[in-house]
């Protein structure tokens, strides 16, 4: 920290604008002819850095910048430096279409990483799969899998909802046991519901009843009664973000986390902030990283270590760890393919083997979907938190493995 | 159709947590509408005040770790921060086109939330629902958390307070003199725009109020009142705009509504307010307790 007395700040404010002033003179001349020497590697990154994910938009920036520094910190690609061209997508569809189109066409991105909800990867993919550019999405999604939302320009590095439910419903359902379901009446919700339903199947677990919420729904007291009505030994949640928050809530007021298990498809770093130790203690749900990973996977440890490293201490988050695995099998491909050629990249992308952060992942080739592992984890009670970012326990870590993915078949990929 | 349905106990839950969550209704719809039956203002930075108000209590829990403290002084700071608004902001745009004031809370509402993201961040805070109110109660016919009993009771505190004040004080018959010829007040040499400040401030402080009742049961976020504003809305013009009666049946009659909703058609629930509101307008376009031509 910087405790200068006022008088000392004025002079040195007055020296700090001549020092950038002659900076800005020298970065004038110089920039044009570092360009001609190695032109840089441009990742466009979309992301919705205003609105009610920016929280969450600004940890995948964190986390994708930490890559890019640590590739260019290693020589980057044979001295030709990456750099990360961030845009707001306002978490808007015509807004994301937009920001890509001038990341393509006016800033000539090489490749495009990013977006954080459902409806704004797909119409990332709408516009890198015309233009024929590589896009890595770090959103879960189970259309973007399937062959009609598909190029050989997709790659998806996020979960998908069918590995997550399937891990969850696989630790959590048993033979018989009593499922009720409370799902947000709109994509997301629908596929995880999907998921969980086609998993108790196949384990035996009972429906005892599934209730559709509106998207968005401020209040879900009105649900209660009949949730409880239902008997279940699990109430199984099938919403996000903010829905997810005050649901998980308000089913713990109503004393249903007493009578029922709360299971969510994924358990999110932000949300259990925001919702509290007491509403969430006890829920059970997945996710991609979660940073006490770090006490048996090396690559874990020596991702968070420059994570507090570069931000203050600070841990990174699930969805901000997308960021990072995203960008870091990017570039890893990238000096694999010793060019920016999409197609040389997408070869190598094809076959990389990757472990940066949870442990080993690859994409599949008929789909681009990263085989990953999937962690189970739950909600700690404020009792057993030993800081305030000690969040969850690791119950499970489902190793990536292709079983967990729907096959090629019923994607409507043709061999 | 499930057998459940026809549950008698689990019908008469249902319309129990109708009224509950009415009770939330009525609590954001009062501010408004005494705002605009008084002032002739439509406030479309009510929901935003809900949330700054959600805000204030957590910023108050935080330093004095009481709820009650939240309770009482994080409605008082917004209620003062709403005199500030009405003395610097709406005043200056008296005698200018209906429009404008209109305009002016609408763009409030934006410069609110993102105050409350530079300050607090986006991500949402949480707010435990406090140690003496919290767990369920057996009503008999089902389990119903006291938190939101207590959220009942404080309405029907505020609507007996406000009834009391408005009906059998001189203040109160000050105020709604004012509300329907402010010249002759003028004229008896009663100083009308302080008065209004005042009831502006009231009308805030009561949404804000909305917002720290609203807390414990959902979490804090600078997004929470823009679904409120619709419902608010939407309860104030199902009662008559500026009426306190229209807001109190208005809200006690939607919260039935979306709860037996929710019963049949639970993904309706939503919009089935909006439906109740289109049915109540096309056979009374001034709302339940409206009166007509009240320039709507």
């Amino acid at each position: 920290m910087n405790r200068q007395g006022p008088g000392h700040g004025a002079v040195s404010r007055r020296t700090l604008v001549r020092g950038m002033a002659a900076a800005g003179t020298l970065a004038g001349i110089g920039m044009p002819f570092v360009a001609r020497a190695a032109e840089p590697i441009r990742i466009g990154f979309p992301t919705p850095v205003t609105g009610p994910f920016g929280a969450e938009a600004k940890d995948q920036i964190r986390s994708a910048e930490l890559a890019v520094k640590q590739f260019n910190e290693a020589g980057g690609l044979n001295g030709r430096m990456a750099e990360l061209l961030v845009r707001d997508d306002k978490l808007n569809p015509g807004e994301a279409a937009t920001r890509t189109l001038e990341l393509i066409e006016k800033d000539r991105a090489h490749f495009i990483v990013g977006a954080l909800s459902s409806a704004v990867q797909l119409s990332v993919n709408e516009i890198t799969r015309s233009r024929k550019v590589l896009y890595i999405s770090i959103s879960q999604s189970d259309t973007i899998n399937e062959a009609k939302d598909f190029s050989r320009h997709t790659f998806h590095e996020a979960l998908n909802p069918h590995m997550t439910t399937a891990a969850v419903a696989k630790h959590a359902f048993k033979k018989g046991t009593r499922v009720a379901y409370l799902a947000a009446d709109y994509a997301y919700g629908h596929e995880m519901l999907r998921g969980f339903k086609r998993a108790a199947a196949a384990i035996g677990a009972e429906t005892a009843g599934e209730i559709l919420h509106p998207f968005g729904a401020p209040d879900y007291s009105t649900f209660m009664p009949r949730l409880r009505a239902m008997r279940p030994d699990i109430l199984c949640i099938c919403n996000f973000g903010r829905d997810q928050a005050n649901s998980i809530k308000q089913a713990n007021d109503f004393g249903l986390k007493k009578a029922s298990k709360i299971v969510v498809p994924v358990l999110l770093h932000n949300q259990r902030l925001a919702g509290g130790a007491d509403a969430f203690a006890g829920v059970v749900g997945a996710s991609n990283y979660y940073w006490g990973l770090e006490e048996t996977v090396p690559t874990a440890k020596a991702f968070n270590d420059a994570f507090r490293a570069a931000y203050a201490g600070a841990v990174p988050t699930d969805y901000g760890a997308y960021g990072y695995t995203a960008v870091r099998s990017l570039l890893m491909a990238v000096q694999a393919a010793g060019d920016t050629d999409t197609d040389k990249v997408i070869a190598a992308l094809e076959a990389l083997k990757y472990d940066v952060a949870k442990g080993p992942e690859s994409y599949r080739s008929c789909d681009h979907q990263a085989i990953q592992s999937v962690l189970v984890t739950e909600s700690k009670p404020k009792s057993e938190m030993k800081g305030e970012v000690d969040l969850f326990r690791i119950l499970e870590v489902e190793p990536g493995a292709e079983a967990m993915l729907r096959t090629c078949d019923e994607l409507g990929h043709r061999a | 159709m499930n057998p459940e349905f026809f549950d008698l106990e689990l019908i008469a839950m249902q319309l129990f947590s109708g009224v509950a969550l009415g009770a939330v209704f009525v609590m954001l719809a009062l501010g408004l509408s005494i705002i605009f039956g008084m002032l002739g203002i439509v406030n479309f930075a009510h929901g935003h005040v809900f949330m700054v108000g959600a805000y204030a209590g957590v910023f108050v829990m935080e330093r004095t770790g009481s709820f009650w403290a939240a309770l009482l002084f994080g409605p008082l700071m917004v209620g003062a921060l709403g005199l500030v608004i009405e003395r610097f902001l709406i005043r200056p745009l008296a005698g200018r086109s209906p429009d404008d004031p209109l305009l002016l809370t609408f763009g409030l509402g934006y410069v609110l939330v993102e105050g409350v993201r530079i300050l607090f961040g986006s991500d949402g805070l949480p707010f435990a629902t406090p140690e003496e109110l919290s767990g369920v109660a057996d009503l008999g016919i089902g389990f119903f958390p006291i938190y939101r009993l207590f959220v009942v009771g404080v309405v029907a505190l505020v609507l007996v307070a406000l009834w009391y004040g408005l009906e059998r004080t001189r203040l109160g018959l000050i105020v709604r003199a004012g509300a329907r010829d402010p010249e002759i007040l003028r004229v008896l040499g009663i100083d009308i725009q302080r008065l209004w400040m005042w009831v502006f401030g009231l009308g805030i402080a009561l949404a804000a109020l909305g917002g720290v009742l609203a807390a414990p049961m959902r979490s804090v976020n600078p997004e929470m009142g823009t679904v409120v504003l619709g419902e608010a809305f939407a309860v104030t013009v199902i009662g008559g705009m500026g009426s306190l009666m229209g807001s109190v049946v208005a809200g006690l009659l939607v919260g039935i509504v979306v709860s037996m909703t929710a019963l049949f058609a639970p993904e309706m629930a939503s919009i089935a307010m909006f439906a109740f509101m289109a049915l109540v307008l096309l056979v009374r376009p001034q709302g339940l307790f409206g009166k007509p031509g009240l320039g709507v």
